[in-house]
């Protein structure tokens, strides 16, 4: 299913990167809706309250499931428990690595590193290194080469789509990244958006994760038991698919190398437990937009800007409906996207920024 | 020789929030603290240049508000990730309800 070579560049040091940088689309002034300054405020205003009930739920869910796996070892009994805790370990870490980086989960800083740290090494994502590429991922979102965050570049690589669900690329290059990180190796791509003085950070964190996994997989071979890594690493696997059903959705299919975040960002209706894993990024033009709104208020965000959005996506399935088709036409006719219609009552995209795209769109 | 330049009416910053203010070819955020004090910074933040004015004022910091890095909006000391550089900060002062700022 793998497709015919991209005429895009996704290198970060390559063709694309330099040409987004000459031509403005990189670090670009994005659209924004307008929002009276009280309005902002309020929304922005930060609390320890809602993050500290549901980091208690969250942790109290891993326990409760990781005993229960631990209890039914050896039975079919531990199956259910594991899918719980898979999910809680290898998803629910997606977003609150996500939330607690932006700052804006907890009021109180060290709460926020706190589960940033714990999220990050669950998810297997160094958090100096993936603090810094998703500063990038804002600064220049789907801009090609220049975003290090792309989950699926054009023409779409459908078996990297797929064996992501069960984490297995991703935990691949974690750990080699860890790996080269803990040599003492930054790789060039890194050094384009980690600053120099924090680079030492990174290899510090990976040196710490590798003696965990290699404490880990020692006591499994000392036990004879998967046990432990079923505990810490390998949820990252058979617990990743709902951090991945959830984020292609957030640009999958859509535009890229444009500066409204209307036209590349998705936002999805969804059911109360994917947006308690999720943390509300299913409301995801509005967290592009306002990055600096906590997940918790969202919800208000939305409601106070749909006006001058898209549609929302009215479901995870209706979302898959409109994604598959256009990642298969992308196989044929990678310049394929699907555009974001906006309501009467919107601004439009500005042309001057658009049409070469859209027109790309359409052939 | 630094000129004092009036910025705006004290009352037009709310407590715990900044304002922008642009002159000279220049631009620059006002701050009013808690504690009803007046500061001023340079209004772009170091990392991107993005006005700071957009962003939120907790206390003594103000948070960017495309990748919510922070300063000490006081000192202008860079306080949290990605700001790495601090802001250039300038003298402050209210005479008759006008908040007037120095700049170098």
């Amino acid at each position: 299913m793998t497709a015919t070579p991209s005429r895009r560049d996704y290198s970060l040091i390559g063709r694309d990167a330099q040409l987004a940088v000459e031509t403005g689309l990189s670090a670009a002034d994005w659209y924004h809706t307008d929002i009276p300054r009280k309005q902002m405020k309020e929304l922005m205003q930060r609390s320890d309250g809602p993050a500290i009930r549901d980091t208690a739920i969250w942790l109290a869910a891993l326990i409760l499931s990781a005993a229960g796996g631990i209890w039914f070892w050896g039975s079919w009994w531990c199956v259910p428990f594991f899918f719980i805790y898979g999910v809680l370990y290898g998803s629910s870490t997606d977003s609150r690595w996500h939330e607690c980086g932006h700052g804006t989960a907890f009021r109180t800083l060290w709460m926020n590193d706190a589960v940033y740290q714990l999220a990050c090494f669950m998810i297997m994502r160094n958090p100096v290194t993936w603090r810094w590429s998703h500063t990038r991922h804002h600064t220049d979102t789907i801009i090609v080469g220049r975003d290090p965050e792309i989950a699926v570049m054009r023409p779409p690589d459908l078996l990297r789509v797929v064996l992501n669900f069960f984490g297995i690329l991703d935990a691949w290059h974690a750990m080699t990244d860890m790996v080269r990180n803990a040599a003492g190796v930054i790789s060039a791509a890194e050094k384009t958006f980690i600053p120099e003085q924090e680079q030492p950070k990174a290899i510090r964190v990976a040196r710490i994760w590798l003696a965990i996994y290699i404490a880990t997989i020692g006591l499994a071979l000392y036990l004879h038991s998967w046990l432990p890594l079923m505990l810490i690493g390998l949820p990252r696997l058979y617990g990743a698919w709902h951090h991945v059903m959830t984020g292609l959705l957030q640009h999958g299919g859509l535009a890229d190398n444009v500066i409204d975040h209307r036209l590349n960002s998705r936002t999805v209706l969804m059911n109360p437990v994917s947006r308690f894993i999720y943390w509300n990024m299913n409301y995801h033009v509005e967290h592009h937009m306002f990055p600096m709104v906590p997940y918790h208020a969202l919800p208000r965000l939305h409601a106070l800007i749909k006006h001058d959005l898209p549609a929302p996506t009215p479901s995870i399935l209706a979302g898959y409906r409109e994604m598959i088709p256009a990642f298969l036409r992308q196989l044929r006719n990678e310049d394929y996207f699907l555009k974001r219609e906006l309501p009467p009552t919107a601004r439009p995209y500005r042309d001057e920024f658009h049409n070469d795209a859209v027109a790309a769109a359409a052939e | 020789m630094s000129d004092w330049v009036e910025a705006c009416a004290a009352g037009d910053i709310d407590e715990e929030d900044v304002m922008r203010f642009d002159h000279g070819g220049r631009t620059f955020a006002i701050y009013r603290s808690p504690d009803d004090d007046y500061f001023a910074t340079d209004g772009l933040c170091t990392h991107e240049k993005v006005h700071l004015a957009d962003g939120l004022v907790m206390d003594d910091i103000i948070e960017c508000p495309k990748h919510n890095g922070r300063f000490n909006y006081k000192t202008g000391a860079a306080r949290g990730a990605p700001v790495c550089v601090n802001l250039a900060t300038y003298p402050v002062k209210v005479e008759a309800g006008k908040v007037l700022i120095q700049i170098g």
